[in-house]
């Protein structure tokens, strides 16, 4: 069995188009919050909401691309317990990516602003309103996406060890433009 | 002799019980909320007033004699979140320093039929008066009469969020309002 060399067109794009979405939600969700209540405070929580929909949607559908798509082996170089380490980070991706969208809707339910994506499609409300559940949500959405930017911080570096010093394919698979060595 | 006597006494009751008018006047604020939703980014947002007064008079036999005058303390607003509390107590929305409340007076009440009625009106909000026409019902149970009612006010009509917030794409200009007004039997 010969593992494919690459990553599909199609993870590369999932993957790319997502970080780019989630870095703009991180850095909005953290620009937004200190903001003085103004009319541009409410249309920027309406953008990071419906982004934050959109991003949940991507990663179902990326999800689901994943299971019929095996990925790349990582290198066999590569130690046993970095391998592990990798696949644990990747896993723990995916599972914010998941839960961090989920806190924000249910968080949003409990202050008792239903998220209605794109202004069009209303989510239900899972919680009543309920302020103290509300401002804990908060802190779990917050909390959850301090820990995602951490691990995205290592991944990064992960994939900058393997290229810089490590020297093997493992970043060049996932890029669209380069060829792998 | 006695069965003419019972008679009349029975009359006379009945006479009396006919004579004194129906009257629900006594407003029981328990009872009752003012409640509104405003539209945010085509988001609907609830909110109430925690504190107001109403002063009524309403006689089931003669519905257009009826009255009323409802005061909202303006500062009692649950706008839906401590953010907006905050904000729309301020200068640029209601400005409760210089205007701390906002009444309604009727000037005539006209019947629609079955318990549908119609309360005219003026409101005033923010220094600035209005015509309204309110539409309730009333039910009647024993000792207690319920008017509820809604009605649509456009806020920029009393100038409720000037500045950036008079921006209708995101707050819009139309808030709906449900009341219910409970009194009892004087």
């Amino acid at each position: 069995m010969t593992p494919a060399a690459r990553y599909t067109r199609t993870a590369i794009a999932l993957h790319w188009l997502m970080a780019l979405l989630l870095l703009g939600l991180f850095a909005v969700g953290l620009y937004m919050t200190g903001l003085k209540l103004s009319p541009q405070k409410l249309q920027i929580y309406s953008w990071h909401k419906w982004a934050g929909v959109s991003a949940f949607l991507l990663v179902l559908l990326r999800l689901g691309w994943r299971l019929g798509h095996r990925p790349p082996a990582p290198p066999a170089t590569m130690p046993r317990w970095q391998q592990l380490a990798g696949e644990g980070a990747h896993h723990l991706l995916y599972l914010l990516m998941i839960v961090i969208p989920l806190s924000g809707w249910l968080m949003s339910s409990a202050k008792g602003f239903q998220t209605v994506w794109f202004g069009v499609l209303p989510l239900p409300d899972l919680l009543a309103k309920d302020k103290e559940l509300g401002d804990l949500l908060a802190t779990v959405h917050q909390g959850l996406s301090y820990g995602f930017a951490a691990l995205v911080l290592a991944h990064t570096g992960a994939a900058l060890k393997h290229h810089l010093v490590d020297r093997d394919d493992v970043l060049v698979r996932m890029l669209p433009f380069l060829k792998t060595r | 002799m006695i069965r003419k006597t019972l008679a009349a006494t029975l009359l006379a009751a009945l006479a009396a019980t006919q004579a004194e008018a129906v009257e629900y006047a006594q407003f029981q604020p328990e009872r009752s909320n003012i409640a509104f939703t405003s539209k945010q980014m085509g988001v609907a947002v609830d909110g109430r007033f925690r504190k107001f007064a109403a002063a009524l008079s309403f006689d089931p036999a003669r519905p257009t004699a009826a009255s009323a005058r409802i005061d909202i303390d303006l500062g009692s607003i649950d706008a839906g979140s401590k953010d907006a509390d905050d904000e729309v107590v301020g200068k640029q929305w209601f400005n409760i320093k210089a205007f701390p409340t906002a009444s309604f007076v009727s000037t005539g009440v006209k019947a629609l039929g079955g318990d549908r009625y119609e309360a005219i009106g003026k409101i005033s909000i923010k220094g600035r008066t209005q015509d309204a026409v309110l539409p309730f019902t009333v039910k009647q149970d024993g000792q207690l009469a319920t008017f509820d009612g809604n009605l649509t006010l456009k806020r920029l009509d009393f100038a409720i969020g000037e500045g950036p917030w008079a921006d209708v794409s995101t707050v819009a200009n139309e808030v709906q309002i449900k009341f219910r007004i409970v009194a009892a039997r004087k």
